[in-house]
């Protein structure tokens, strides 16, 4: 029993800790990286690393109770959410024509798009291939 | 433990405020709104386990689902320029908006006379 207990307190130790590394790996990459298609990663590292890690190692901190159930209930609601919520603003941002920074050696995946295309059928997107 | 925690969510959140507001197209301030709401609900989580109080947990929950719901609404006005139903939307404003976004069914609804 003494055993379980000390490793339940370790494994919480280890959980929140890379729990709030993910967290602030996330929000730095959020505010160094150069593009916002590169800065969804970055959130998105934080959004659902980070937060699912820091819920279960509070779970395994509360024991079985119904504290446990509410961070289970939340840390599930934000498993969803967050992802949509990600998805939805990169669908938006993709409608209203952003397009990502090309780097200096990169052909770009569309080149004359913006400028052809998008006033005839701006949904159908050319050109793109991995 | 959970204050190592609770002061890296802190930095996060500032570093996510500074984003917030040097972000420079608006889809990055809604990335940023985004994450500084899920930061909270982890925040608001962690200063109950920290203050002994875990009530804070509901308080989580409905920051989360508003969250969510506010995410998804700033979008939807900023695509159609109305938060509730399009079709009802007035006949300029539709058209603006079916011009600003280019979407072509949009502009063909006055044919029906609104959707209802």
């Amino acid at each position: 029993m003494n055993i379980l207990s000390i490793l339940n307190e370790a494994l919480s130790w280890i959980l929140i800790l890379s729990g709030a590394f993910f967290v602030l790996i996330g929000a730095i990459g959020t505010v160094r990286f150069p593009d916002f298609w590169s800065r969804l990663h970055a959130a998105s590292v934080s959004d659902s690393a980070g937060i699912i890690l820091l819920f279960l190692g509070m779970a395994m901190q509360a024991g079985f109770s119904l504290i446990a159930v509410k961070l289970a209930i939340i840390g599930a609601f934000l498993f969803i959410t967050g992802p949509t919520a990600t998805h939805a603003t990169a669908n938006a941002a993709l409608v209203s024509g952003l397009r990502p920074k090309e780097a200096e050696g990169l052909t770009a995946a569309e080149p004359s798009h913006k400028s052809k295309n998008s006033k005839k059928d701006p949904h159908k997107i050319k050109g793109v291939k991995p | 433990m959970f204050e190592i925690a609770a002061i890296a969510v802190l930095i996060a959140m500032l570093l996510t405020l500074y984003r917030l507001f040097a972000g420079p197209t608006l889809y990055d301030r809604v990335l940023a709104v985004n994450l500084f709401g899920t930061h909270t609900v982890v925040f608001i989580g962690i200063l109950g386990f920290l203050t002994g109080r875990p009530d804070f947990l509901d308080i989580a929950l409905l920051y989360a689902l508003i969250n969510f719901v506010s995410t998804v609404a700033i979008l939807k006005f900023f695509r159609y320029r109305a938060i509730g139903d399009v079709g009802r939307a007035p006949i300029w404003r539709r058209k603006s908006a079916s011009r600003r976004i280019r979407l072509p069914k949009l502009g063909k609804r006055p044919k029906t006379g609104g959707s209802k």
